[in-house]
């Protein structure tokens, strides 16, 4: 009596143990079976569509965040997921926002974007990578580690670099404008200042309307500044020259575009932020004027 | 004329600087701009309109950088940001903006107006030599599918 229980159950979890072992050792054939007709794809197919979705979102992150077109983001991360076995995606691009869906069972998946700058080596970079990766010339993982690397760098030209880029654009812009040269040195140097404050600003403020309307009044103070000394003799042309590298040409131009091309959310979105700057441009000058006259 | 040239290369190849293009399409993107204000440029002293100057400037700008974006392998959007920038209506918002602060609400109206036309053009003429391009590709690739 003692000695039947133990018995009993020491044959029950050796029966147990050996129907696990047959259907673990049944389970792996059916599953190499499957590996030999080729549905590999079946047994990997979850986690790797996860990791395409990632890659893909991104991909298109980066880009977003650099200032590309929309339909540009839409086509590369579509293409990635065409090469890496996922043919029908569906991606949804605003300029604050990724929805990126593939046709399967798998969740769509979401990424905001908040920060975004202009940054067209990134946009280039991120481009050679999805030209690859359709090649096949990069696998998925190889991919992956490339743009994370492509993310965490920073390739912007160092900012005093910057800021004399902006100075000489603003100096050659108040030429462009049929300004006269004695003007030339105003406008170096308020244009450059104007940038420098506008970046420094942006550290500070975060908002980008009130670095954009405070750069604009500083380059406005500084210009009827000199205009009072007696160096230089155009206020508008050094205004104009000045305020150039601020203005938002790439955000018009692609606003408009996007609209055409029937992405009608970013379209108006990104004519909205354009407004916006322009409009913060406009009212820091125009401080400056409602106090002068 | 000259000082037209030289100074728009430089500002558009000091824009490709701010916009953090590569380095290597920095001389490319000067190129561009020097070419879309030259059109533009000697087409407002022919007494053409600014708007009808714009497009055509932009069309120009958008061929070239198509062909620049096919040689080195990069996306069309660095060498034509590059190229507009100097197109831009930066003068005429900033009258737009000075007349509304004086009151002027007639001038001001009519200026903003008309920098919103250029944009629209400079816009349109992008997308134009666009549709050209994909068009001539069709064209092009079509008989070899079929």
């Amino acid at each position: 009596m003692i000695l039947e229980k133990p018995l009993n159950e020491g044959v029950f979890s050796f029966r147990v143990k050996i129907d696990f072992l047959i259907s673990f050792i049944s389970y792996n054939m059916v599953r190499q079976e499957i590996d030999w007709l080729g549905g590999n794809a079946v047994e990997n197919k979850f986690p790797q569509t996860f990791e395409v979705i990632e890659l893909c979102l991104l991909a298109g992150k980066i880009m977003l965040q650099c200032g590309a077109e929309t339909y540009r983001v839409e086509d590369t991360m579509t293409r990635i997921a065409a090469a890496l076995g996922i043919p029908h995606s569906h991606s949804y691009v605003t300029p604050t926002g990724i929805v990126f869906s593939t046709n399967g069972t798998e969740p769509a998946k979401l990424i905001r974007i908040s920060e975004r700058t202009t940054d067209l080596y990134k946009v280039s970079l991120v481009n050679g990578v999805s030209r690859k990766v359709s090649s096949g010339e990069y696998s998925q993982k190889e991919a992956f580690e490339k743009l994370k690397q492509i993310e965490n760098a920073n390739y912007t030209f160092p900012i005093y670099q910057q800021v004399i880029a902006a100075s000489v654009a603003s100096a050659c812009f108040m030429l462009m404008f049929l300004g006269e040269w004695s003007n030339f040195i105003p406008a170096l140097i308020t244009g450059g200042i104007g940038f420098t404050s506008f970046i420094y600003l942006h550290r500070v403020v975060q908002i980008r309307f009130f670095s954009e309307f405070l750069a604009s009044l500083i380059i406005g103070v500084l210009s009827t500044v000199f205009i009072t000394i007696g160096i230089g003799t155009q206020l508008d042309k050094i205004i104009i020259g000045s305020v150039m590298p601020l203005v938002p040409g790439l955000l018009i131009t692609n606003a408009v575009r996007d609209l055409m091309a029937g992405h009608l959310v970013s379209g108006l979105s990104k004519g909205a932020e354009a407004f916006l700057t322009a409009f913060a441009i406009g009212a820091g000058i125009a401080v400056v004027f409602a106090f002068m006259s | 004329m000259i000082t037209h040239l030289i100074t728009s290369f430089i500002a558009s190849a000091a824009f490709g600087v701010i916009f953090n293009a590569p380095k290597k399409s920095l001389i490319q993107c000067g190129f561009v701009g020097m070419i879309g204000w030259l059109i533009y440029i000697s087409l407002v002293n022919n007494n053409y309109d600014a708007v009808v100057a714009s497009l055509i400037a932009a069309i120009f700008i958008s061929t070239i950088s198509q062909i620049f974006a096919k040689i080195y392998r990069t996306p069309i959007i660095i060498f034509s940001v590059a190229g507009i920038i100097p197109l831009v209506p930066g003068g005429i918002s900033y009258d737009a903006m000075r007349n509304f602060v004086e009151n002027d609400y007639n001038m001001a109206i009519q200026l903003a107006a008309r920098a919103f036309m250029i944009s629209g053009a400079i816009a349109v003429g992008l997308v134009i030599a666009e549709v050209i391009y994909q068009l001539i590709m069709k064209i092009k690739f079509k008989p070899k599918k079929a």
